[in-house]
């Protein structure tokens, strides 16, 4: 086992210090140091984006990051998507347009089309497809999900506009 | 899937990441991106006592066009290309071969030399650099060498590349204009490693093609030029006779392992079909007026 | 009883349990971290076959951070077997699974040892150093090669064959000969399987004051669960408690009895620490339930003029390396599952199941069903052409009309009773899927060139089973707060219950849903339960759940009458509050603050299953140069009786059909000769993605109520699954007329199907 090393970034905006062996990923850095469960980690090689989170903006795989390599980043997780209790309009969408069902993939999808529809708020649904296309989901076919991020894109627009 | 211990190291200069690996190349590995080594990391596939960072040094992130041709640094990411304007207009084959490389969430941290360097036959940076007789520049403890990509791939995952070694850049000739061009692959699902792909471009003079170059990926031990579906192209107007001729030149150039995603002779087949239609759409009106 | 009004049942309403999943607070099985938790991995076989030797752990145990390697011989003179649950065939209880490898070794990913240590990746690090030497014997990867018995995966049993039985009923052999028409065919299912996004993990505590085990990440049958831990431990069932979490999805594969759901409690119990143990994605692909794997020899008899007289074939299952807790049902399921919604006068189907030295199989959605309606549904369409009749009109002839309801389909299943389809009009349903579909206007694309790709369309009809009984349990709590605690038996792994559940309390006592807070699974919560399987939870757990809203009220009456002084015949329950003689409210919340809490049973008892059914149909779109298959539209109909919430249902509608046609297309889980698990990743294992099937649509019906409970629900967790092999199929058939080429053999990868119309056999 080797040395244990400093990784210091920004989670949800707060600044964290982590005492990691390098083979930490982000992923399990996330989960169980920093005890932020809400991204899961569902094949730890890359494919099934459950453990998608946002680094300096930009949707990445946590398990294809060591945690000493987000030094000095500003990583946001599903659990900096919300205010508090209240749901963000992309999660409100989810919930009525019935995205969720077991809730495992959920946390990946929504940091995924929370960039997205930052970047892109006028996405159509075959961009949006494209994009997701990096989530598996074994649930719901997609078909609720992409109906949620579609109607979710008129609050991206209006922060957009002002 | 957890992988095996490593040291980490993270050198913010180029000089510092030579000297390290001039010292402790045979047990280390390189890390950019990390969406190819890392999972390899995952699977125990790899253990390297080592895991040297070049990803903070910035000077290898450049993307540099000229009337030279295109210089992209190793740490360009696919989103650096993707989002490049200047980008679509100078090297519009490169750009489109890219738009099939993973996803979304790995576009954003992938990049142009960790693809080459990691040199899986069915990726399509190593076909495009071996299409367009890319240079690609490699610095090690003996200082920098410009490698032609037709010697750098020598099999599945492996290249060139000595230990103390790393890319540095990668040179594409730059884009003539009025050029016709395609690239097509298939691949099981968006994002997926193409099962077989294609790319070509020729020039024309007098309304004939010239200059063709055709290369292809996923049908051999690494990407590989098609000389004969060349010799097809060079001198003629592009007619179904051709197209056809150049599909039958490929079908005969390869002779595609056996794999659990498709058995040799379907890749063959695949190739001919994708040779087929990238010649056909390659030479449909419009396609030169892209520089 | 049926609930007192419809506010909430029958509503799209949102979901509660959607809160914690989009804000990151869910809490899964690797969530959950007890003080003093050691980690602990599985060293698993990498030899599909063989003679243990010897397996040295001695440089495992030197490394610091690593407490413990067990073995077999540190469990114990007798290693427990898991039991069966259901499903149990003759012959099939002489191939249990031992909960950690003895003498031999079976399939690739069979565990051989357990390492604890301070960390995963530590305990990774030791079961690298753990040196196994395996003497390797034949590996047995295919039945054909099982059958001959030449190498015997259990020398004691003498045979590969687990078990060989015949069902049907009436006089095939008379059919056959004197039919106008009879076409036999080979058909092949190929091995696949549910791959929920979670892997499966137990994390397991031992509290030696208190001589209790309490085991997290157990779900769908957590009772029968415990029971066997318990006899396995050799503890009183009382002393265990299986708790269920959130579940990242299940689909038949999680929550039944697997070796580590013994391994890892006894390793908490001899080191006396909490234990945690997460499955990786490689092991998942070589140690959880594999499925599908079928073959079948079908022939159909008919008249002239379509009329189906009789079907007879066999059905060879592809068991794996051992009998799991159900793995009779997939091939005992393909059988009876091939008489579908037809009328069969005469029915033979002889039915085989063979060990091979592959992963154990176990239920996937639509166990047996999946794979026989292909191959009836294919078998049609064939007769069918032969007979130059519409694939529609083929199928109109021969379902079962409304008037003959109920259908028996007689005793198909050894280990069940005869059946019955309860209730359903098929053509209704076939009508509805063609009307939604498009069919008359798709259908002049048949078989049509069109932009280099062939067109075809396809339909498919089928029935499923659902409520398997035989029975649920409810315990409802009036909270001196006023809130309503609904602890019920069923399991849940995605589907929504705790919103569905609450809509059915709410309006069979008339109470807003915020009043009541469903808790699940876990043997703590009530004191038998039976889980969530065979599409059960809602029409089992609810009935039991509208049982107890009843038994509530009714205590609700008794003590109100007591504190409002006067008889129960005088107390109207109205909106949450009790009126008595004289005009005296009192709010639930009173009652039960000055009564205390107020706790009642409710149950639902039931041995006749619901029989859900529709119709499917695709259109798709070849590029028969690649053997790529584009689906342009596809339409799943289902009557699933009552729909107590639309939008759950339509979203179990979507994500069936979805893993459906992954299993058609992309799903494939690949052995070489060798017994080898070639593909154990999520690169190399196909998922379908979103990208992918993108044009899928649902109708779902409530026209025929279910007779068989108070609900009126069929299930409806399966259905959506049942006939996409069979529709996906015969679209492509369609589709590929120009080369006679009949897709048989599943997957229909680009491949497969390039082979198939350029190199016919």
């Amino acid at each position: 086992m080797s040395q244990r090393q400093i990784a210091r970034f920004t989670v949800n905006g707060k600044a964290h210090e982590a005492a990691v062996e390098p083979r930490t990923t982000l992923a399990d850095c996330l989960r169980h140091d920093l005890k932020l469960t809400g991204t899961h980690v569902g094949c730890e090689h890359g494919v099934c984006g459950a453990c998608t989170v946002i680094a300096d903006g930009e949707a990445v795989r946590s398990c294809l990051m060591f945690a000493v390599q987000a030094d000095g980043m500003d990583i946001t997780t599903v659990e900096g998507l919300s205010e508090g209790d209240q749901l963000s309009p992309l999660q409100a969408s989810f919930r009525k347009h019935h995205a969720v069902q077991c809730g495992f993939c959920t946390a990946g999808i929504l940091t995924t089309a929370h960039v997205l529809l930052t970047e892109e708020p006028d996405a159509d649904a075959d961009r949006i497809r494209e994009v997701l296309s990096g989530n598996i989901c074994r649930c719901t076919g997609y078909v609720q999900i992409i109906d949620a991020v579609l109607d979710a894109r008129a609050a991206y627009k209006a922060k957009d506009a002002r | 899937m957890k992988a095996a211990s490593f040291e980490y190291v993270r050198p913010d200069r180029l000089e510092r990441a030579i000297a390290f690996l001039t010292e402790h190349g045979d047990e280390a590995k390189v890390i950019a991106g990390g969406q190819s080594l890392v999972p390899m990391l995952a699977f125990r596939l790899t253990a390297p006592r080592f895991l040297v960072d070049i990803g903070r040094i910035s000077e290898l992130r450049r993307v540099a066009i000229d009337a030279g041709g295109i210089r992209l640094g190793a740490l360009a990411r696919w989103r650096d290309i993707e989002r490049n304007e200047e980008l679509h207009r100078a090297h519009p084959l490169l750009v489109e071969a890219i738009r099939h490389v993973a996803h979304y969430q790995i576009r954003n941290r992938g990049t142009v030399g960790g693809s080459l360097a990691h040199a899986d036959p069915a990726a399509e940076m190593p076909g495009i650099a071996i299409t367009c007789e890319a240079k690609i520049v490699v610095a090690g403890r003996q200082g920098q060498r410009v490698i032609p990509a037709a010697n750098f791939f020598t099999g599945p995952l492996t290249t060139v590349l000595q230990p103390d070694e790393l890319i540095v850049e990668v040179r594409l000739p730059s884009w003539r204009s009025g050029r016709r061009w395609a690239f097509e692959e298939f691949a099981r699902r968006r994002g997926d490693f193409a099962l077989a792909g294609i790319a070509l471009f020729y020039d024309t003079e007098n309304g004939k093609a010239c200059d063709a170059r055709v290369g292809a990926v996923g049908v051999a031990d690494t990407p590989v030029r098609l000389p004969a579906v060349e010799a097809t192209i060079n001198g003629n107007t592009i007619t179904e006779n051709v197209i056809c001729a150049a599909g039958a030149a490929a079908f005969d150039s390869v002779d595609p392992p056996d794999d659990i995603h498709a058995p040799g002779d379907y890749r063959r087949a695949l190739l001919q079909v994708l040779t087929e239609r990238a010649l056909s759409s390659a030479a449909q009106p419009g396609r030169g007026d892209n520089v | 009883m049926s609930p007192a009004r419809n506010v909430y049942v029958g509503q799209e309403i949102e979901r509660t349990e959607d809160f914690r999943f989009l804000t990151g607070r869910g809490t899964f099985v690797d969530d959950y971290e007890p003080a003093g938790l050691l980690h602990a991995a599985i060293l698993r076989s990498a030899v599909p076959h063989g003679r243990i030797v010897g397996i040295d752990a001695a440089a495992a145990l030197r490394m610091p951070g690593v407490y413990a390697v067990i073995c077999a011989r540190d469990i114990g003179p007798t290693i427990p077997r898991i039991p069966i649950r259901l499903a149990p065939i003759a012959g099939l209880e002489k191939y249990l699974q031992p909960v950690i490898a003895v003498d031999k070794v079976r399939y690739v990913g069979e565990p051989l040892a357990v390492i604890v240590a301070d960390s995963r990746a530590l305990a990774e690090d030791a079961a690298a150093k753990i040196a196994v030497t395996i003497e390797p014997l034949s590996p047995l990867s295919d039945w054909r090669t099982a059958e001959t018995d030449a190498t015997l995966l259990f020398e004691e049993n003498g045979t590969n064959v687990a078990t060989r039985y015949t069902v049907g009923f009436g006089d095939t052999d008379a059919a056959f000969a004197g039919a106008d028409y009879t076409r036999r065919e080979f058909f092949r299912a190929h091995r696949h399987t549910a791959v929920p996004m979670e892997t499966r993990g137990v994390v397991a505590e031992w509290d030696a004051a208190a001589g209790r085990l309490i085991v997290n990440g157990a779900t769908k049958v957590t009772f029968f669960n415990r029971r066997a831990l318990a006899a396995m431990m050799q503890m009183p069932e009382s002393a265990i408690d299986l708790m269920e979490l959130d579940v990242g999805g299940g689909f038949g594969v999680r929550g039944e009895f697997y070796p580590e759901d013994f391994l890892i409690p006894f390793a908490a119990r001899k080191l006396g620490r909490p234990i945690k143990w997460i499955e990786d994605r490689l092991e998942h692909m070589q140690a959880t339930n594999h499925s599908r794997e079928i073959d079948c020899e079908l022939e159909i008899a008919c008249r002239r003029d379509g009329t189906i007289i009789g079907l007879r074939g066999k059905i060879f299952g592809d068991m794996g390396a051992y009998t799991r807790t159900n793995s009779g049902v997939v091939p005992a399921k393909a059988a009876q599952f091939l008489h579908g919604p037809y009328r069969i006068p005469t029915i033979k189907i002889e039915v085989s199941a063979f060990m091979t030295s592959k992963t154990p199989v176990g239920t996937y959605r639509a166990p047996g069903r999946f794979e026989s309606n292909f191959f009836r549904e294919r078998l049609i369409d064939m007769a069918a052409r032969d007979l130059r009749l519409d694939p529609v009109a083929i199928r109109r002839k021969n379902l079962v009309a409304v008037g003959e309801m109920p259908y028996s389909i007689g005793r198909l299943v050894p280990y069940e009773a005869e059946t019955a389809y309860d209730s359903g009009d098929y053509q209704a349903a076939l009508d509805k899927c063609l009307e939604a579909f498009g069919w008359e206007e798709k259908a002049k694309l048949q078989g049509r060139l069109i932009d280099g790709r062939y067109h075809g369309v396809g339909v498919a009809c089928f029935v499923e089973s659902g409520g398997a009984g035989p029975r649920e349990n409810v315990r409802m709590t009036l909270e001196r707060d006023g809130h309503i605690a609904v602890a019920v038996g069923s399991s849940v792994l995605g589907q929504g219950l705790e919103t569905v559940f609450a809509q059915i309390a709410a309006d069979a006592m008339s109470l807003p849903m915020e009043t009541f807070r469903v808790s699940h699974g876990s043997t703590t919560i009530v004191d038998e339960g039976f889980g969530t399987y065979h599409s059960r939870a809602v029409v089992m757990g609810g009935s039991a759940v509208l049982d107890g809203s009843k038994n509530l009220l009714a205590a609700i009456r008794t003590a109100a009458a007591g504190q409002l002084r006067c008889s129960e015949g005088d107390v109207t329950l109205e909106d949450g509050a009790a009126r008595g003689f004289g005009g005296s409210t009192l709010s639930f919340a009173q009652i039960a603050d000055a009564a205390g809490p107020l706790s009642v049973n409710g149950t639902f008892a039931n041995t006749k299953r619901t029989y859900s059914y529709g119709a499917h149909a695709a259109h798709v779109a070849v590029d028969a140069r690649v053997g790529h298959v584009e689906i342009l539209d596809y339409v799943a109909v289902e009557d699933v009786g009552r729909a107590i919430n639309p939008a759950l249902v339509h979203g179990q509608t979507f994500g069936a059909v979805v893993q459906g046609l992954g299993g058609v297309f992309l799903d494939h889980i690949i052995y070489d000769a060798d017994a080898q698990l070639l593909n154990a990743s999520l690169a190399d294992y196909l998922l379908p993605t979103a990208s992918d099937f993108p044009n899928v649509r649902g109708v779902t019906m409530e026209l025929h109520r279910s007779p068989s409970n108070p609900l009126g629900a069929k299930g409806a967790g399966e259905g959506g699954m049942v006939a996409v092999a069979a529709t996906a199929g015969n679209a492509v058939a369609a589709a590929l007329t120009a080369f006679n080429a009949e897709p048989k053999e599943l997957p229909l990868s680009p491949p497969r199907l390039w082979r198939l119309i350029h190199q016919p056999s």
